[in-house]
């Protein structure tokens, strides 16, 4: 049974449509992400469910339960916020005691179970300072005690690591991880950044204007995209437009013939049902193209163009390759070679070839 | 060199600025407080004369006493009118607090368009001045005045009301006037509050009146207490209030002392009550100093 369910929920302000209809199971033990540009309504969805934000039509389930009448006080869902929103006049343990106080808890209780959380979150030594005297990350880590230290039934995390920087949000992010899966909490993070989302969530929802564009396992998101909006989000991606041909099916899957403007023939999975002549797009992943100067013997999909530009990011190579139609793809090569060695070099004539299974086939 | 006589210069300004007009003031109405009554131009003696060399300023000294302290503390006139103003001033700054928090809650809540004209709206009466603001309030009060027209008018009452010339008046006039001085820093403390400190409160398990008392209240604590300094201090030495609308019965200490000063030309009893009165107001501003520092600490 889900622990979450929104049933076709709404929020308006005024006449414009923050969250527009989202129909969305969530289960126990779960870590889910809602991802998506800025303003595209996940904050709102998510207070929605901590109950700063009344849906302007559908119902929001939490085990079952409709929750619409259930001050955000009573709901057994706590939230760390974006900013935090430590309390400034009391010290790191007084924040975290703070729900506890508030619940029929006994005082040996509470105390116990705050060093219990200034344990989990490493802080005791800071427990008697003040938030101002921390820094970022110790800020962070005092939010995500004090809104688990009730032990809610789901913790709703605003983008949590949206303040810190790169190599602390990594870190971070695994502790994330550690942390719901020792403690058996339903997550749900908000989150713009992609990255992110992948490394944390079991499941991803991504939203755009209001709406859920897909829901699914990172890879699965990232492999199987429902929609151009939704390959685009997610990772680098090569997208070339056609027409659809000639549809084949085997081992199940159904795959299709696209003519593309330059009247190159491609080969894709489909992504989306499509029938033939109507207009489409491919996707392809940079990873996922082979770079050869000679002409591979035998490739289902095969374009020839010259180097334009090679992007050098450490491990990681990507050459922008300019076909004769003028457009542009890119194709990326982990790099084994030293950089020296490299045969491929700016103005080379190149061969481009990706196998049927790596390109999916989309509608407009 | 240059940047050391600099520092110097800036550490000397201030200094000297507050020997010239306040040190210097204040041993002059210190001197005057321990001398005696005189009938003389000035009217008190002894005055110091550096004529005279050391063996005259030691007799200027001897003749320097307390008769005037004893003298107040002994007159039940004096005593009376100390705890009559810290009785106003104490329950009208207390007032003014009750006024002027609701006031400021409401506008840091306001829409952000609409705070800087509230804020507009509390300096305004600023620009007309004092004296003729307290005097409008007696056309209001008076038997005839505006209020019970207006009454009487209603039908609530049917005589007039006696507020003009009673206490009731004085704390209408204080916590008329200094109502801002209240209202504006606790609004800020209150304007710089993050909402989402309170949202954390209730999504903590907090009502909303148990958010307010753990969050908000706490975090206005600054403005409060800035604000109630800033009453009471002028409040406890209120002279025109008073004056134009207590009447005869009501006492404070700035009445005693103005008639000291002008009615008796009692120029050593008018000082030591000035002297009284500013070391009742040093111990609060005081406290407000190290409340202001250990705030600034805080760093917030
Ligand atoms: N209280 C409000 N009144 C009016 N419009 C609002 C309100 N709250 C949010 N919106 C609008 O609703 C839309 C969605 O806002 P929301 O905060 O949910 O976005 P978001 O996905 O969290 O974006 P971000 O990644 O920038 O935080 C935005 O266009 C925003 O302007
Ligand atoms: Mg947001």
């Amino acid at each position: 049974m889900p622990i979450v369910e929104f049933d076709a929920v709404r929020k308006n302000f005024g006449d414009f449509a923050a969250v527009d209809g989202v129909s969305l199971k969530i289960y126990p033990r779960e870590f889910f992400a809602l991802l998506g540009p800025s303003g595209c309504g996940k904050t709102t969805l998510l207070r929605m469910l901590a109950g700063f934000e009344t849906p302007t039509s559908g119902r929001i389930l939490l085990d079952g339960q409709d929750i619409s009448t259930v001050p955000p006080n009573r709901r057994p869902v706590n939230m760390m916020f974006q900013s935090y929103a430590l309390f400034p006049h009391l010290n790191v343990r007084d924040n975290i005691a703070f729900g506890l106080k508030r619940s029929n808890r006994s005082k040996s209780e509470v105390e116990d179970r705050t060093a219990e959380m200034l344990n989990l979150v490493q802080m005791n030594d800071f427990a008697s300072r003040k938030p101002h005297q921390l820094s970022g990350g110790q800020r962070q880590r005092v939010a995500l005690a004090r809104s688990l230290a009730k032990n809610p039934k789901l913790l709703l995390l605003d983008e949590p690591l949206g303040a810190l920087d790169a190599k602390l949000r990594e870190q971070t992010q695994f502790e994330l991880v550690n942390i719901q899966e020792k403690l058996g909490t339903t997550f749900i993070i908000v989150t713009h950044d992609q990255e992110e989302a992948m490394t944390v969530a079991t499941r991803i929802g991504l939203m755009n204007r209001g709406s859920l564009m897909q829901v699914a396992t990172p890879s699965e998101i990232y492999e199987n995209p429902n929609s151009r909006f939704v390959a685009d989000f997610i990772g680098d991606v090569n997208m070339i437009e056609g027409t659809a041909g000639k549809v084949t099916k085997r081992d199940g899957e159904a795959y299709a013939e696209v003519k593309t403007m330059s009247a190159a023939t491609l080969k894709a999975r489909c992504g989306v049902p499509v029938s033939s002549g109507e207009k489409c797009w491919l996707a392809i992943r940079p990873e996922k193209i082979a770079v050869s100067r000679t002409r591979p013997r035998s490739a289902a999909n095969l374009v020839s163009g010259c180097v334009d530009d090679i992007a050098y990011v450490g491990n990681l190579s990507t050459y922008h390759v300019k076909l004769a139609d003028g457009s542009l793809i890119k194709a990326q090569t982990a790099n084994r070679e030293r950089i020296a060695r490299r045969e491929i070099t700016w103005e080379d004539e190149v061969w481009l070839s990706w196998s049927p299974d790596a390109a999916i086939m989309l509608s407009d | 060199m240059a940047a050391g006589l600099r520092r110097y210069l800036l550490i000397v300004v201030p200094y000297a600025w507050l020997l010239v007009f306040f040190l210097a003031p204040f041993f002059i109405v210190l001197k005057i407080s321990l001398s005696d009554l005189a009938v003389a131009m000035p009217p008190y003696t002894p005055t110091f004369d550096p004529s005279a060399g050391w063996e005259g300023f030691k007799a200027f000294i001897s003749q320097l006493d307390f008769e005037s302290y004893i003298f107040l503390a002994t007159d039940s006139l004096y005593v009376n009118a100390f705890f009559s103003s810290l009785q106003i001033a104490v329950l009208s700054t207390f007032l003014a607090l009750l006024v002027a928090f609701p006031m400021a809650y409401g506008m840091a809540r306001a829409p952000d368009w609409l705070r800087p004209l509230l804020v507009m709206g509390v300096i305004l009466p600023f620009w007309t001045s004092f004296l003729i603001r307290v005097y409008a309030w007696v056309g209001i009060l008076r038997s005839e005045g505006l209020l019970n027209q207006f009454l009487i008018w209603t039908g609530i009452i049917s005589e007039p009301l006696q507020i003009m010339n009673t206490p009731v008046a004085v704390y209408i006039g204080i916590v008329y006037s200094y109502l801002p001085f209240m209202v504006l820093p606790i609004y800020a403390t209150l304007e710089k509050m993050d909402e989402s400190l309170l949202e954390a409160a209730i999504d903590l398990g907090c009502s909303r009146v148990k958010a307010f008392w753990l969050v908000t209240l706490p975090l206005a604590m600054p403005g409060i207490i800035a604000g109630c300094f800033l009453v009471f201090i002028p409040a406890m030495g209120e002279f025109v209030i008073p004056e134009l609308l207590g009447g005869s019965r009501t006492l404070m200490m700035g009445k005693t002392l103005w008639n000291e000063f002008f009615s008796n030309r009692d120029w050593p009893v008018a000082s030591a009550v000035a002297i009284v009165l500013l070391l009742t107001l040093v111990v609060p501003i005081v406290i407000f100093q190290r409340q202001a520092e250990r705030q600034q600490e805080a760093g917030r």
